[in-house]
């Protein structure tokens, strides 16, 4: 029945000082469907691969939008990321009240990971099981942050989690230099490669399986405007999917040069 | 505590102390409820206006804020757009009265909208949001929000729509309203130029035969110098209503907001 | 000492007559502060192309007594943005700790991330209205320079009822009667105008105003407290300036003011 005598709960070590639970929460994690996410200069860009349970019925909800500037997506256990998602936009929209200011994405961030911290050291609670990657915008520039099931939260610049996400992971790590300087439509075409690579054999990404976030800032004449966090699914993808398909060579003539991909 | 009292009290003379025998103190007593001096409301004057047509809402009011003979500020906005972060929104309201509690209304009603588009995934009806209003209002009956508020949008069939509230929720869908300190000055004007009230076809008769002008669907721009002349008529006979005019014109393609000036004696 | 040892040590009636326990059970609801005790008078504030000026006189009266008069009544914020208090004392040191724990909270845990004067502004103002719907006011008239989250500068007042408004030229209190006529002269056309206005201008009117303050106010004084916040979001902070060109050569020929006694 159990694996052993210390994985009844999430407040009892193991001698080898582990929790078990905390890493049977982080299973969940890599039983969802892959998520990446990756940041530039300007932008922070969320790609998530949407499964259906049964021919029959619908497409999880993989990206949320949080607030204007915030969104995330998730793996894992869906319904633990609603409520952390609820509670987020709560706490967004109560910073915005008291203050009138956007909350700052490593607050924001924090908070969900105080919460669940705490669900593993108070008896009779379980861990959420669910892993999250936020991306958004404030006064600092665009961030990506990643959550995980333990309360661990940390700043990435490129991130992917889920089932096989490990490929994906692999195409983040080669063309990491690129991202930086990458502008919103080659940042996206960068994330739904990387999600691709992450695809098991007989799959394609369709308009159908993809969802996608993106959230930014366009400087026009030093005044940098907020690009609110925008929700790309159904047949909104299309186009996005297209331009991420064209091999070889990004379209633009400038950067083609040093940002061909290479076919891994 | 009590019971160590009561105990005592009837052993207060043998033990010689007590804690039950109070000496009734005069200046607390008999005085009876003190009166509150703090005053939680106060009146920041100026005037709304609201209009509509058949593919319209026009939205409108001063921009000047008073304390007393005092103008706190000329510019001073008392018109808002609800739900704005989503563009398909088509949600305005105005409110006039106490500046603080409209404020607090506002971000209260924005808010709920927003929670709606987050949890229903659609932008909140325009009757949807007037019921909900009424109900926020109405939730603080014994403490209001002093304000009079209209709210304005664009109904299910395109058409525009316009709600005014008093400041416990009652509510009721309007073709035109005007609220606040020069709402008296303005009203029956509108009544006369919106409605025709007290217009007749000439020679229609005399009496009971005399026929009342009929109601034409009003354009645009007829609507926008309706309120400019509200507003410079307004100005010149009320001293809380002045500085700026702000107009919110909602049609199906959107919100525009137009700043023009007003007198500023 | 006697037989009843829940006696001793007690106040015996005899000597003190019995317990008033009136306060135990008090038949009255529950009342806050219904008016203010210690008291400072008006804030004046100007906007100007690269900046704000803020002033306060350093006066602390109690009803029509000159109680303290070393009182500082502008406070920093984050290094960025000043608040000028009118009003009650007390409240202002309460809102004085109440904004330094914020403050701290603020720069904890995040790098980068600070409060504009707009963000305090909107934050003091909740305070109040919150405050004031709890039937227990903080009894003050608050004004906020700094700069917005453009870095343009903000000027803006908030008072005990919660009521908020903004405007190049504010002044609480007396000075909305005396003062702002004359600060407004500076800006014809309101926030249009602030660009022609510079340091020296701004700073100048805001001096003359403190002068008109201190003859025809009682409540006031001529110490006063000075800051300017510039588009840097520097500080420059004066506490204990005195008024300068004062003009009292007309009281010489009036009874009752000045030396003439009688």
């Amino acid at each position: 029945m159990f694996r052993n005598n210390y994985d009844n709960d999430s407040v009892t070590f193991s001698p080898q000082g582990r929790i078990f639970q905390v890493e049977y929460a982080q299973e969940a994690v890599k039983q969802g469907s892959v998520v990446v996410g990756l940041v530039s200069k300007t932008h922070a860009v969320l790609v998530a691969l949407k499964r259906n349970a049964e021919e029959l019925s619908s497409y999880q909800k993989k990206v949320i939008a949080i607030d204007d500037h915030l969104g995330l997506s998730l793996a894992g256990l869906a319904s633990d990321a609603r409520v952390l998602s609820n509670f987020m936009k709560q706490q967004s929209l109560a910073s915005k009240m008291t203050y009138g200011r956007p909350i700052p994405v490593e607050r924001i961030v924090g908070m969900i990971g105080d919460r669940a911290q705490t669900n593993t050291q108070q008896y009779g609670r379980r861990p959420y099981g669910v892993g999250l990657l936020v991306a958004g915008i404030d006064e600092l520039g665009p961030h990506l942050f990643e959550f995980q099931p333990s309360g661990m939260t940390q700043e990435m610049l490129a991130c992917a989690i889920g089932a096989r996400s490990q490929m994906a992971r692999t195409y983040l790590e080669r063309h990491l230099d690129e991202f930086a300087e990458c502008d919103r439509d080659e940042l996206l075409k960068h994330g739904l490669r990387a999600l691709k690579e992450s695809l098991a054999q007989d799959k394609e990404l369709t308009v159908d399986n993809t969802s996608v976030g993106v959230v930014g800032s366009t400087s026009t004449d030093g005044k940098k405007k907020l690009e609110n966090f925008k929700l790309y699914d159904g047949q909104e993808i299309a186009p996005l999917l297209e331009a991420s398909l064209e091999t070889t060579g990004t379209t633009e003539g400038e950067t083609a040069g040093d940002a061909m991909e290479t076919d891994s | 505590m009590a019971s160590l009292m009561s105990d005592t009290a009837a052993h207060s003379d043998a033990l010689g102390y007590s804690f039950s025998k109070s000496i009734p103190n005069p200046t607390s007593h008999s005085s009876g409820p003190r009166q509150h001096s703090f005053y939680p409301y106060t009146d920041n004057g100026g005037s709304t206006l609201g209009i509509t047509g058949s593919t319209f809402a026009i939205l409108a009011g001063d921009t000047r804020s008073t304390s007393g003979y005092n103008i706190n500020t000329r510019h001073a906005p008392k018109v808002f757009r609800i739900g704005a972060d989503d563009p398909s929104s088509r949600i305005v309201l105005s409110v006039v009265g106490f500046a603080a509690d409209g404020n607090a209304l506002k971000e209260r009603l924005d808010t709920i909208v927003k929670m709606y588009r987050y949890q229903h995934g659609k932008a909140m009806s325009v009757k949807a949001c007037a019921q909900r209003l009424s109900t926020i209002l109405y939730s603080k009956r014994f403490f209001p929000y002093y304000v009079h508020a209209i709210l304005g949008g664009m109904d299910e069939d395109g058409k525009g729509a316009l709600y005014s509230y008093d400041p416990v929720g009652s509510y009721e869908r309007e073709q035109c309203r005007a609220a606040g300190a020069a709402a008296s000055l303005i009203m029956p004007f509108l009544d006369n130029q919106v409605n025709y009230k007290n217009q007749h076809v000439p020679g229609s008769g005399e009496g009971h035969a005399l026929q009342q002008r009929q109601v034409t669907d009003l354009s645009q721009d007829t609507v926008q110098g309706l309120v400019r002349d509200a507003f410079t008529s307004a100005v010149e006979r009320h001293i809380e209503v002045g500085d700026g005019l702000q107009m919110m014109i909602i049609t199906k393609e959107g919100v525009q907001e137009i700043f023009e000036p007003l007198k500023r004696d | 000492m006697n037989h009843f040892p829940q006696a001793w040590g007690r106040p015996r009636d005899d000597i003190y007559g019995p317990y008033d326990s009136s306060h135990l059970h008090s038949s009255l609801p529950q009342s806050h502060t219904q008016s203010p005790a210690v008291t400072g008078t008006s804030v004046l504030g100007v906007k100007f192309k690269d900046g704000v000026v803020i002033a306060a006189d350093n006066l602390a009266s109690y009803g029509s007594l000159a109680r303290f008069t070393d009182v500082k009544r502008l406070r920093t914020f984050a290094g960025t943005s000043v608040i000028g208090f009118g009003g009650d004392v007390s409240d202002m040191q309460y809102l004085d700790r109440l904004l330094q724990s914020l403050d701290i909270r603020e720069n904890y845990s995040s790098h980068g991330h600070s409060l504009n004067a707009k963000n305090l502004h909107t934050y003091l103002a909740k305070i109040f209205y919150k405050r004031r719907s709890d039937f227990n006011p903080l009894w003050n008239n608050v004004l906020v320079a700094g700069l917005d989250d453009e870095g343009k500068p903000f000027l803006s007042q908030a008072d005990l009822l919660g009521t908020t408004f903004s405007a190049p030229t504010l002044a609480t209190g007396f000075g909305a009667h005396l003062a702002q006529p004359l600060l407004r002269r500076l800006v014809p056309h309101d926030e249009g105008s602030v660009k022609d206005v510079t340091r020296e201008m701004a700073i100048d009117a805001v001096k003359e105003c403190m002068k008109v303050l201190f003859y025809r106010d009682a409540r006031s004084s001529d110490r006063y407290s000075i800051a300017v916040v510039t588009k840097e979001g520097e500080i420059e902070m004066k506490e204990d300036e005195k008024l300068e060109g004062q003009s009292w050569a007309f009281a010489d020929m009036i009874r009752g003011y000045g030396t003439q006694v009688n």
